[in-house]
């Protein structure tokens, strides 16, 4: 234990000579776990509360059975099984708007419901909807409740004029979720004797021959994990920030690595000592592998805590998002668990651990005498390229099995990884090239050595430069997907949003009265009804809406691939256009037959034609307006759009306003419409935006890390230069050109490797991750702005630096000159 | 008589003048004065050794003297120019085009060829003469080994390497720490015999920093520091 002690003081007096070395070290494995806690942080809240939301269905293990092909059934149905012994409870859900805000409403039957479906420990769904009390429960979550500006108790209606019971905030209700008495559901759904789902009791034996029986097959089982649809369509979502984080952690894990290379370097002479005492290297094995566990804890906690920051910065971008995704609500108070606290210091570990990897295998191998020939630093750097140059090409060809072998998500990631690592382990060798290249052609001894010496500088420098390669990449691919998208999006919305009015009454009668007023107006050359329906196809919810035939939808409404005479075929036979997101998921295409379950029946009908619907989180129908009043007779009809001269817009507006005021809910323009949908779209894509920067950060932060780590071994090439009589300044100002150059040629490699990022994207990943396809858009203009960017994050990493170079005292410079002081 | 011998007569007036000069530096014990007012002159055509215990200021002398260190007092003169005074950036002037220095540890640039070390000084002071250079080459035994880099050399190699960088340029001053002092006795006496012969060749002034009597006594003068006091033979 002695020897391990005292062993463990030589190796850590080296961190009070060096105690930048020490703060980067700390710092890099800090940064690197913070931004994957922080990552994950946000996984862990945005799963826990879609926990909450599928726990209703699936406490227990309880068995679900819904209808055949989705939507809602006859209540009759959960009678007549009832009546046959089967200890089934119904529920009803639906989405109804409260102060025109989304919420899902979940009906249940407190009385049957199964004793261990249960919302509050210990109390039963009975007890906590207190059943003896007339006027019931809407069960809420506080945040919800919080965000309707109301209080517990309070009665509020919903926008279609429900009186809802009153309300009351309970923490296990999921956010976005109202749960009340089934009874009052059916009726702010507006459908009366129906039901969504039927609960089996636990000790319920329920066998599917029985209940195809019973039903006449109208009904099936599911299994209680198969209910959680919210989860499963948001995966890919969290497979994409969960890739961020591991980037991030990468980049910071640079920064470490860095650090602890250069601190193995710095310690050798050390090592040998305390071999040459009688040290075994098994024992300092030991002592540095206490090291990194102490490391490990500092690290872990000040991870731990920006993680957790971070995440809480940053809920609310996601909480959009997801919002704007999937409709998933998220809960806005942080609450996280102790898994995710010891898994962020299991990665800091794994970080310290991985990152000293190469020094305790070289310590265990290290011999007492120092025997072999010193390696010069051309045929080190030389060897360093070449075992880079041999790992990019692995890099490259597990990424081009993977493009042709893979095809789920997670190859998709991998896919790109390998293209990113590949490239970015290139680099030294690209930039050694450069340098090659401008020390030929340089006339002047300083411009020659400048570039010289930069060959020297970039095995120490490499980290720093990958890192800031894979930042600036991710961020010309992910934001040319994005502007990419924007532009799609833009473009989509001018196609789509072609009407010039949009307007929603309160009631189909009042919807009656108004079109037949609209359909005599002068100044309005069209009245286009936009109904519209729900249903459920593979369990998932779907909008359908009429269209009817005309020339707003024939020359404009967008399709990526339709059949001939796609709209003569929509009009005259039992066709649909279908959403490109729902067909993705449906894997189905053009022409292929589709069972559409209407309010009544089901419904066949054909694939006419795919259009893009980027900006909705459900599967979306187009049908014919006549066939959708025939097969949905319970459609909302109250939605509609109006064809008019642009200069009637505002007084159209006003004359309907002041003409049926109340019994119009909403009517907005055009331009309204346009305005709020790229309002959802950046909400959508803010935490994108907020993660990009904070990888321009760290990656700064690892070059200024790398550049202050270096900058007293920098002495020994400067020192020689200074003495024949190049002045501090002089030389300052060539280490800042060497670093910007160096910056400006990892922006060159990044440019390239952005737009693979990109086609990456819009090619693999969001067709996988979300059903859309996007053309590959390329933008120069940001790419300079990258280039830019580049530059001055390399200004400001090297800030620091140039600064103590500059100012340095001779003495500083002399210390490389004589060994004595 | 020769060309030298005329130049010699000609320019034989003090290249580097010192007077009172004063160094010390701070230290966790206190105040370490190292140099107490060192008066020392040293004409063209003139070399001279200094002597001294380790850390008698034998260094600190010579980097003040090349203008890479900061005296607390006195005055430095090199061919008439007092350097104290000086701002950074003429100071690195008057290195370059003045000045030549030889360390012990060589100090090459290791990212550059032999040739491009030799002739590196001389290239920024905008002072290469070809015929020189080549000259020197030739003089040094570097005419085989011009596209090595400094790692591939022995210690001789890069010590001659390194007198010709610092001679390339035509220095008027010459300084020299230690330049011996890595290499084995024999190797080090040649490097030493061959760089008087260039010393005299070019008629600077030398001043060489050593520990050795043996190869001080080959220069002209002898001067030896000792707590902070600086006596000549």
């Amino acid at each position: 234990m002695k020897q391990i002690f005292w062993s463990l003081a030589a190796l850590l007096s080296h961190w009070r000579k060096h105690p930048t070395s020490l703060a980067t070290l700390l710092i890099g494995l800090s940064i690197a776990t913070a931004l994957w806690s922080g990552v994950q942080a946000l996984n862990t809240q945005a799963r826990s509360s879609y926990t909450r939301a599928a726990a209703i269905f699936n406490q227990g293990n309880t068995q679900n059975i819904i209808a055949q092909q989705g939507g809602y059934f006859d209540q009759d149905l959960f009678i007549r099984l009832r009546r046959s012994g089967l200890k089934v409870s119904p529920m009803l859900e639906g989405i109804i708007y409260l102060q025109k805000k989304e919420l899902k409403i979940i009906g249940v039957e407190p009385l049957t419901s199964p004793k261990n479906l249960a919302l509050e420990e210990g109390h039963s769904l009975k007890s906590s909807f207190d059943i003896l009390d007339k006027e019931g429960k809407a069960l809420i979550s506080p945040e919800t409740l919080q965000r309707l500006g109301s209080k517990s108790g309070d009665r509020i209606r919903t926008d279609h004029g429900t009186l809802l019971p009153p309300l009351q905030p309970l923490s296990s209700v999921p956010p976005g979720v109202i749960m009340t008495d089934i009874g009052v559901a059916q009726k702010a759904l507006l459908r009366f004797d129906k039901l969504s789902r039927l609960i089996v009791d636990q000790r319920a034996i329920l066998n599917r021959e029985l209940l195809s029986r019973l039903t006449n097959s109208t009904l099936k089982i599911i299994e209680s994990e198969e209910g959680n649809d919210l989860e499963r369509l948001t995966d890919s979502f969290h497979l994409n920030l969960t890739a961020f984080g591991m980037l991030a952690f990468v980049v910071g894990f640079f920064i470490v690595n860095a650090s602890v290379g250069l601190a193995f370097e710095q310690r050798l002479p050390t090592l040998r000592t305390l071999r040459a005492l009688g040290a075994p290297a098994y024992l300092l094995v030991i002592a540095m592998l206490i090291e990194i566990a102490g490391f490990t804890l500092i690290a872990g906690l000040i991870g731990v805590t920006g993680g957790f920051l971070i995440a809480q910065e940053l809920l609310p971008n996601v909480a959009a998002s997801l919002e704007g995704l999937y409709g998933a609500q998220i809960s806005s108070q942080l609450s996280l668990d102790k898994n995710w606290f010891f898994s962020a210091f299991a990665m800091a570990g794994a970080g310290a651990l991985l990152a000293n990897a190469a020094g305790l295998i070289k310590t265990l191998r290290l011999p007492v005498l120092n025997v072999a020939k010193p390696i010069a630093w051309r045929e080190m750097h030389y060897g360093y390229l070449r075992r880079q140059a041999l790992f990019s090409l692995l890099a490259f060809i597990i990424a081009i099995l993977i493009y042709f072998l893979g095809n789920n998500l997670l190859s998709g990631f991998i896919f790109i990884a390998c293209g990113l690592l590949g490239a970015a382990m290139l680099l030294p060798f690209i930039l050694t090239l450069l340098l090659l290249f401008g020390e030929t052609q340089a006339q002047h001894p300083l411009v020659r050595w400048l570039f010289a010496d930069g060959r020297q500088e970039i095995p120490g420098l490499s980290l720093a430069l990958m890192a800031l390669l894979l930042t600036l990449s991710a961020n010309i691919g992910i934001g040319g997907m994005v502007s990419g998208f924007r532009e799609t999006f833009l473009a989509w919305l001018d196609e789509r949003l072609v009407a010039e009015i949009y307007y929603e009454t309160v009631t189909a009668d009042d919807a009656r009265e108004i079109e037949a007023w609209a359909r005599n107006d002068r100044e309005i050359k069209a009245v286009l009804p936009v109904w519209r329906a729900k249903t459920m196809i593979d369990n998932y919810p779907v909008e359908i809406m009429g269209m009817t035939f005309h020339d707003t939808y024939i020359k404009h409404f967008p399709l990526l691939s339709s059949k001939e005479n796609v709209w003569e075929n929509l009009h005259e036979n039992d066709s649909i256009l279908i959403s490109e997101q729902l067909a993705q998921r449906l894997k189905i295409n053009i022409n292929d037959k589709l069972i559409l379950p209407t309010s009544e029946n089901n419904w066949l009908v054909t694939i006419a034609g795919i259009f893009p619907d980027y900006g909705n989180p459900k599967g979306q129908i187009r049908i014919d307006h006549n066939r959708l009043a025939l097969h949905f007779s319970d459609a909302a009809r109250t939605h509609y759009s109006l064809r008019v001269a642009p200069i009637s817009i505002s007084s159209v507006i006003t004359r309907m306003k002041t003409v049926y005021g109340e019994k119009i809910l909403r009517i907005i323009d055009q331009e309204e419409v346009k305005k709020i949908s790229i309002g959802i779209f950046e909400k959508t894509f803010m935490i994108t935006g907020a993660l990009n920067t904070l990888m321009l950060i760290v990656s700064a932060v690892a070059l200024f890390t790398s550049l202050l780590t270096l900058s007293n071994l920098r002495l020994k090439q400067i020192a020689p230069v200074w003495a024949i009589g190049v002045s501090r300044q002089r030389l300052a100002a060539i280490e800042l050109i060497r670093i910007l150059i160096f910056a400006a040629g990892v922006a060159l490699v990044a440019i390239p490797l952005g737009v693979f990022i990109t086609w990456g994207l819009v090619t693999i990943i969001n067709v996988l991750a979300f059903g859309w396809r996007l053309p590959l858009h390329v933008y120069p203009t940001h790419w300079l702005i990258v280039f830019v960017t580049s530059l001055i994050t390399a200004f400001f990493a090297s800030l620091a630096p140039i600064i103590q170079l500059a100012r340095s005292k001779p003495i500083d410079l002399l210390k490389v000159f004589v060994n004595a002081r | 008589m020769t060309i030298a011998h005329t130049l010699k007569i000609e320019e034989d007036r003090d290249i580097l003048r010192i007077q009172g000069l004063t160094k010390s530096y701070e230290t966790p014990q206190g105040s370490l004065l190292v140099l107490n007012e060192v008066n020392l002159s040293i004409p063209t055509y003139t070399s001279l050794a200094l002597m001294g215990e380790s850390g008698s200021g034998k260094s600190t002398l010579l980097h003040l003297i090349g203008t890479m260190d900061d005296a607390d007092a006195g005055s430095i003169l090199i061919d008439g120019v007092e350097i104290t005074q000086l701002k950074e950036s003429e100071k690195a002037a008057l290195r370059r085009n003045k000045i030549g220095f030889v360390f012990q540890q060589f100090n090459l640039i290791a990212s550059l060829t032999v040739a491009e070390n030799l002739a590196f000084q001389a290239r920024l002071a905008d002072c290469l003469d070809e015929i020189w250079l080549a000259q020197l080459t030739h003089r040094l035994g570097l005419s085989q080994i011009t596209s090595r880099y400094p790692e591939q050399l022995s210690g001789g190699q890069q010590q001659r390497v390194a007198i010709g960088r610092a001679l390339a340029v035509k220095p008027r001053l010459l300084l020299a720490d230690e330049p011996t002092g890595n290499l084995d006795e024999k190797t080090g006496d040649g490097v030493l015999a061959l760089t008087l012969e260039l010393v005299e060749e070019t008629g600077c002034a030398f001043l060489m920093a050593t520990h050795s009597a043996r190869l001080a006594e080959r220069l002209q003068r002898q001067c030896r520091l000792e707590t902070g006091a600086l006596t000549c033979s």
